[in-house]
């Protein structure tokens, strides 16, 4: 949109990735004089909102710098030799597919560092908690911007330590546990999804993703690739995560705090997906052909699963807790994404990209939402907060009710917010999946996610009519409606979700070139 | 000089290179010197042997240097100039700063533990039997005949059984000690019956020699020549501390003083696996089939029974931090093992081997920081309980934040970039040779390995118990070994290149 010249789009770039490491040092420092602020807290969690919208500004620079006319070429663009025994390079780039990610991030952990810097989770000195932070933010944004196989293993291990800390120390009850099952589930399954990368790099001759999509698998045998596709894809699918692998998400979800939450469902949950069509799709398509309908098969029973384990805590007297409901919820839209990626199709990709901001912005507004109110009503148990007649958000802070009801609607599809168009392209590619996989198979699959919208429609109805609406007694005391802070931190969320609800083509222009070229293999 | 020409005389008499045998020379040499200093010291000057041992391993690492330009070999058959005893090549240069370089750094720990100790460990003994151990262990990695070889075993370790049993009257010290020299003894008796078996059925002990002749032995030695392979080899497994030889590690490493425990940890490790190295992949290549598969499954079972064996210690009990240090070692060892089997299987065996040597690389410099902070927190609380370690970031936050990045690096765990790099490399050997099944053990492996690092990792930052004494200072000694292998450990997080070269280039 702006011509900004290349070292400065590279710098940009660099500084994304690097900055909030070096925040994170500077984090653990005593501040500096003039700095200090009111007290060393609030010093230091100012220092975590300036670093944080620094890199977000930076972000949104380089969305306005690159150049749209050539969403599939890689832009900003450092390639440096780092490691050359390995032959492990600094590789930094950004295409159509990465950017909008890379832009969620940034401004995801930015509205997550504004929230902490008013509502500080329960728990140690916030220092480490913003170190940690900006820790997860470099973990996250590298492994959207590397174009370098064990550069991203790197970066994909980089966010499990601050994550486990953020579950351990600032979660609520069950947190310990909690945090152990998170690492050691993703650990086991990114441990196996190395050995997947290194068969690749070792019999391609070279771990960089850009010269391995070019490839397109001509340099790998079948075999390799069905090994491969199999190891990197178990490592990906425990993040993403695909049903049967899903089971440590609801209990991390639990017990994480506000921002945690936001953050694993925002963010590090698209890394799992993103390695599929960055890694998975353009390298190893014999082998990813191998198992596609398989992960279709999963995917969809994913979908029915989230849904079907949502109605069950919805239901009156289950003793639901909408946290958990919500990452229930969230096992069943990235079944839609993992859907829209078995297809192999340009639609059915460029669906499940969609899909993915999508519940990056409405499961992150709605996490928020669900913190809010447990900060106000001290619970998130379903059968505690409605009662038998409903909680009656509406009439006790009818702004908080009318926010929750809008990311419930937005989060079941409603068309004109984003959740519809991403799971529409995402079953309007299994009509019609690419050469060489079954398409009655795949029929079948849609029909069955189709119906799987219909039960997502259904729980969060009954969520909504439980926690929002219900008769107000008299004498019920009034919640705090929404305070200003959180207007600031929700606000971005509610006006991008309606923004790629109607204008689904700045999204979808961006990534679909990209997309097709990714499919086919090779460079344009 | 080996011309026919020549007088008989001058054929008998060789050339000593003294540059290329320095380091070991001047760590034995110093050794001695300490020893007999030991009688004229004042009781009240005896610190001053202690700075000179340590000044003489740095002059012996120092002497590294001038050897660097390019392979040098001495002690060569005055009949054939190739044929040598010991050869200082890359290999040998890499070895040598590794054991040289550790022994610096357990001497910087043993100056305070020494101090602390107040007369109860004698110090001359104790430094000349530290020197000897080094200057064995420096020895063993340029040897290329099977004697040589089994004298520098021995000049490593029986001095270490001295020293595990160095404090006086303690029934546990003298009790490990007793294990570790049983159990070593016999090992060595039954490699020297296998090289002695090797000897008789080709005649020769140099390892190049050797390497030719074992594959065409007369077929009446066959049986011969293959017991002597495998006893050999189990005599040297014996050393690495490899499943089903390890049980004496743990008491033993509870038993001695704690630096010794972190020189036997590194330092003997890196004497086993290097005779290791020298055994299978120098002398042996041709015996591949048989140590290849012997190997990878030795690496697999001593991999999961030393992780096993310190997922399974409880942090309330007595030295369970050194006991879990103990038995992650054991584990450790597993993954070292890995690209040596490797190298059975892969058409570029040094480039295996490489794997091992940066993995060691990597272990030592983050054991031995870790050490380095068990001996300061041991200083306090002298149980050194894993428990002990809770609320180390509020008493003392540079040492828990640098011991959070040494067992993240053992981990092999960002911010331990390192770690994860070492992994990669030795994950990547295993690949590539197609031992699939060994790096899937390995995936598990890591797995719980992590578990109980981030459980110590995890409890540093943990709010303190109540009665915290205040913060006490840090020896100089103890702050330069911290200092050393934190800016070691973070460097080569930085760079993983300085340590991965050895992955990418010959090391013979």
């Amino acid at each position: 949109m702006i011509d900004i010249n290349e070292s400065v789009m590279q710098f940009l770039l660099a500084f994304v990735v690097v900055g909030p490491l070096l925040g994170a040092a500077a984090a653990l420092l005593p501040a500096p004089p003039g700095l200090k602020g009111k007290s060393p807290e609030q010093a230091v969690l100012r220092h975590g909102v300036t670093v944080t919208g620094a890199v977000l500004i930076a972000a949104i620079v380089l969305a306005l710098g690159f150049d749209h006319d050539q969403p599939s070429k890689m832009q900003a663009s450092t390639d440096i030799s780092w490691i050359p025994a390995l032959d492990v390079r600094i590789h930094l780039g950004i295409d159509g597919i990465s950017l909008p990610l890379l832009v969620l991030t940034a401004l995801l952990t930015f509205l997550c560092a504004l929230y902490s810097y008013f509502k500080m989770p329960a728990g140690p000195a916030p220092k480490a908690f913003v170190a940690l932070l900006l820790v997860l933010e470099s973990g996250t944004l590298a492994t959207f911007a590397v174009l370098d196989l064990l550069l991203f293993f790197l970066a994909f291990e980089m966010v499990l330590i601050p994550m486990y800390f953020l579950i351990a120390r600032w979660g609520g009850e069950g947190r310990s546990q909690a945090a152990w099952r998170f690492i050691l589930y993703t650990l086991l399954g990114s441990v196996v999804m190395l050995l997947g990368l290194l068969l690749i790099g070792l019999k391609a001759g070279t771990f960089d993703m850009m010269a391995l999509a070019t490839d397109n698998g001509r340099s790998l045998t079948t075999s390799v690739q069905v090994i491969a596709v199999l190891a990197i894809g178990l490592g990906l699918a425990v993040k993403t995560p695909m049903w049967p692998l899903h089971s440590w998400l609801p209990d991390a979800h639990t017990a994480a705090p506000t921002v945690g939450s936001v953050l694993l469902a925002g963010v590090l949950l698209k890394m799992g997906t993103y390695g599929f069509v960055r890694i998975l799709l353009p390298i190893a398509p014999d082998g990813f052909r191998t198992f596609a309908p398989y992960l279709a098969a999963l995917a969809v029973v994913g979908i029915i699963y989230g849904s079907l384990a949502c109605l069950a805590l919805a239901k009156q007297g289950a003793k639901g807790d909408l946290k958990r409901l919500i990452a229930y919820s969230s096992v069943g839209h990235m079944g839609f994404v993992l859907l829209g990626i078995a297809t192999m199709t340009p639609t059915g990709v460029n669906g499940a990209l969609f899909a993915n901001i999508a519940h990056g912005l409405i499961t992150g507004l709605l996490f928020f939402l669900v913190g809010a109110l447990k900060d106000r009503t001290g619970t998130t148990d379903l059968d505690t907060l409605a009662a038998e007649t409903g909680a009656a958000l509406y009439g006790k802070a009818p702004r908080l009710g009318g926010l929750l009801a809008f990311a419930a609607v937005a989060s079941l599809g409603l068309p004109g917010l984003a959740g519809f168009w991403g799971e529409m392209l995402a079953l309007f590619g299994a009509f019609q999946p690419a050469e060489g996989l079954s398409r009655p198979a795949f029929l079948t699959f849609m029909a069955i996610g189709a119906f799987g919208t219909l039960l997502t429609a259904a729980y969060l109805l009954i969520v909504v009519r439980r926690v929002c609406m219900g008769a107000l007694p008299q004498d019920a005391p009034r919640l705090t409606d929404v305070r200003s802070y959180e207007f600031a931190a929700w606000t971005p969320l509610v006006v991008l979700t309606v923004v790629a609800g109607l204008w689904p083509k700045a999204l979808l222009g961006l990534s679909d070139p990209a997309v097709q070229q990714l499919l086919a293999g090779g460079t344009r | 000089m080996s011309s026919p020409a020549q007088p008989l005389a001058a054929s008998l008499v060789q050339s000593v290179d003294w540059l290329a045998i320095a380091p070991p020379t001047i760590a034995a040499v110093v050794a001695l010197a300490v020893l007999v200093a030991d009688l004229f010291v004042a009781e009240h000057r005896k610190a001053l042997l202690g700075w000179t041992s340590v000044a003489g391993l740095a002059a012996a690492t120092l002497m590294l240097l001038p050897l660097l330009d390019g392979d040098r070999s001495t002690f060569c058959l005055t009949g054939d100039a190739a044929v040598c005893s010991y050869t200082a090549d890359r290999f040998t240069l890499v070895i040598q700063f590794l054991v040289l370089g550790g022994a610096l750094l357990a001497a910087l720990l043993s100056v305070t533990a020494l101090k602390d100790a107040r007369k109860a460990l004698p110090e001359g003994e104790y430094w000349f039997l530290l020197l000897s151990s080094a200057a064995g262990a420096a020895l063993l990695p340029a040897s290329r005949d099977l004697a040589t070889l089994i004298v520098a075993l021995e000049v490593a370790s029986l001095p270490a059984f001295a020293l595990v049993g160095l404090k006086y009257g303690d029934r546990k010290s003298s009790e490990a000690a007793l294990k570790f020299f049983l159990s070593s003894v016999t090992a060595t008796a039954v490699s020297l019956l296998g090289i002695s078996f090797l000897y008789a059925s080709t005649g020769t002990l140099y390892l190049t020699q050797l390497a030719d002749r074992v594959q065409d032995v007369d077929g009446q030695l066959h049986t011969l020549a293959d017991t002597g392979v495998v006893l050999t080899l189990v005599g040297f497994a014996f050393k690495t501390a490899a499943v089903p030889f390890h049980f004496w590690v743990p008491d033993t490493y509870v038993g001695a003083p704690l630096p010794i425990a972190a020189y036997l940890s590194v330092i003997g490790k890196a004497v086993g696996f290097s005779g290791l190295i020298l055994v299978t992949v120098v002398a042996l290549p041709s015996y591949a089939d048989v140590w290849g598969p012997a190997l990878a499954a030795l690496a697999a079972l001593t991999m999961t029974v030393g992780n096993v064996g310190a997922l399974r210690q409880q942090a309330t009990r007595a030295y369970s931090a050194v006991r879990l240090l103990a038995w992650s070692s054991v584990g450790q060892a597993g993954y070292l093992l890995v690209p040596i089997a490797a190298a059975a299987y892969s058409g570029d065996a040094e480039k295996s081997i490489g794997s091992t040597v940066a993995y060691a690389l990597m272990y030592g410099a983050v054991n031995l920081g870790a050490f380095a902070v068990a001996a300061l927190v041991g200083r306090t609380k002298t149980l050194n309980r894993v428990a002990d370690y809770r609320g180390l970031y509020a008493s003392n936050p540079l040492s828990a934040l640098l011991l959070a990045f040494f067992l993240l690096c053992l981990a092999g765990l960002p911010p331990g970039i390192i770690g994860l790099f070492a992994k990669v490399t030795v994950f990547s050997a295993a690949v590539d040779a197609g031992l699939g099944w060994l790096a899937v053990i390995m995936a598990v492996n890591v797995v719980i390995a992590l578990f109980y690092y981030l459980q110590w990792t995890a409890l540093l930052f943990r709010a303190a118990p109540e009665g915290e004494a205040a913060p006490h200072r840090i020896p100089a000694p103890l702050t330069a070994a911290l200092a050393v292998t934190g800016v070691l450990g973070v460097a080569l997080s930085g760079a993983p290149q300085l340590v991965l070269r050895f992955t990418d280039t010959g090391l013979f």
